[in-house]
């Protein structure tokens, strides 16, 4: 998948020497350029398997593995879904995800604090992207880095707890405007706080007027039918987006 | 701390136009840091100073360019400075606003020997 990657070994170095005089060049070039490089082909090798591809963020514990075991329960025999699992350290996520049967492959970042284009490129080469209707990254908890890395996704999912305080999105505006979707999860525990569900929507629309937000619970399943239509209507289009091209 | 990759990735770019123009040393880095990029430039000037050791750019010095926040509002169409994405338009306080400027983190300019 990756051609200009930079995987390939380095060309060797010129060793003549030349007379320079000290000069100025212009060079102009964003400094993700490379990644978004990247993220274009994997959205092009996405769209020829018509994968519905999402990349879900969100700070350390707001639920993202709890809300794919879930989901990828829910929906087994109505979508088919493949599972790109990331985090710094250990592969505790990727094994609860293989526990419902959904194919998984773990990305570690080490010291990385966030997926990048080229992490994903690689990662998905050992899954079989034809067989699947979406694929699922689940990026490192972290609310600031991953807002700036394109994976070639679809949507950007941003997943709110409601342990969390409802400013997050004032908070780490990058990322909620990133996202086309919030999910704000563990509504089962309102009852037990003081948690001001409409003012963290305003503020989310605040920062980005065209997010779509649902609430949710993956313990207690409310919420949960608006996320699978959502799912269901994005691998609808996909499909009808990639027949009219 | 993505700033320290982004510095990362500023080295890599500034190296590979050094080295296409037979440079041996990068004498000077330009940059450009937008209002609403979500860099902290004080963090990039931290990581510079550490990654550039044992690259073409070690002993450069870095200037940055500090880029304000435009956006037009999609409601009435005033253009207005923005400080942050928390903001809204200064004429009618709707928040649609598109961002014209302010996002970009580029490597402009060097100099080199
Ligand atoms: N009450 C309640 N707890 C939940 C819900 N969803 C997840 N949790 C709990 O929240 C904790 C963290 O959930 P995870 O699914 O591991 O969160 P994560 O976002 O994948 O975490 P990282 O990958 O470490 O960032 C677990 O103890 C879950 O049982 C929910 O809807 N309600
Ligand atoms: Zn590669
Ligand atoms: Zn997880
Ligand atoms: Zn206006």
């Amino acid at each position: 998948m990756c051609t200009d990657c930079g995987c390939a070994p380095p060309q060797p170095e010129h060793d003549h020497k030349h007379d320079h005089a000290s000069r100025k060049i212009r060079v102009e070039e964003n400094l993700l350029a490379k990644n978004q490089r990247l993220a274009m082909a994997n959205r092009a090798s996405f769209a020829a398997h018509q994968l519905f591809v999402l990349n879900l963020v969100s700070s350390p514990g707001s639920g993202k593995t709890s809300i794919l075991e879930r989901t990828l329960t829910d929906l087994k025999g109505k979508i088919s879904f493949t599972v790109l699992e990331g985090d710094q350290q250990t592969d505790n996520d990727a094994e609860r995800i293989a526990a419902t049967g959904a194919p998984v492959k773990q990305v570690n970042t080490g010291a990385g604090c966030h997926l990048d284009a080229h992490m994903v490129g690689h990662g998905v080469e050992g899954l079989d992207l034809a067989a699947a209707d979406i694929l699922m990254i689940e990026n490192v908890g972290n609310l600031v880095c991953p807002a700036s890395f394109d994976l070639g996704e679809d949507h950007k999912v941003a997943v709110l707890s409601v342990t969390e305080g409802e400013d997050k999105p004032l908070k780490y505006p990058q990322m909620f405007q990133a996202a086309d979707l919030m999910l704000i999860n563990k509504i089962d525990l309102l009852p037990y706080l003081r948690f001001d569900i409409e003012g963290c929507k305003a503020f989310a629309r605040q920062v980005n007027p065209q997010i779509k937000i649902i609430e949710l619970s993956c313990h207690s399943g409310d919420g949960m039918t608006e996320w699978y239509d959502w799912l269901k209507a994005g691998v609808a289009g996909k499909r009808r987006l990639v027949s009219s091209l | 701390m993505h700033e320290l990759s982004l510095t990362q990735n500023l080295i890599e770019i500034a190296e590979e136009h050094a080295r296409r123009e037979n440079a041996t040393v990068i004498t000077s880095v330009t940059m450009e840091i937008g209002a609403l990029s979500g860099v902290m430039p004080e963090a990039v000037e931290f990581a510079f100073e550490a990654c550039t050791k044992n690259t073409l750019a070690e002993g450069a010095s870095l200037e940055i360019r500090h880029i304000p926040a435009l956006g037009r509002c999609q409601k009435c169409g005033q253009e207005c400075e923005m400080e942050s994405l928390l903001d809204g338009c200064s004429a009618c306080g709707s928040y649609a606003l598109d961002i014209l400027k302010g996002q970009e983190m580029a490597l402009i300019e060097l100099e080199i020997d």
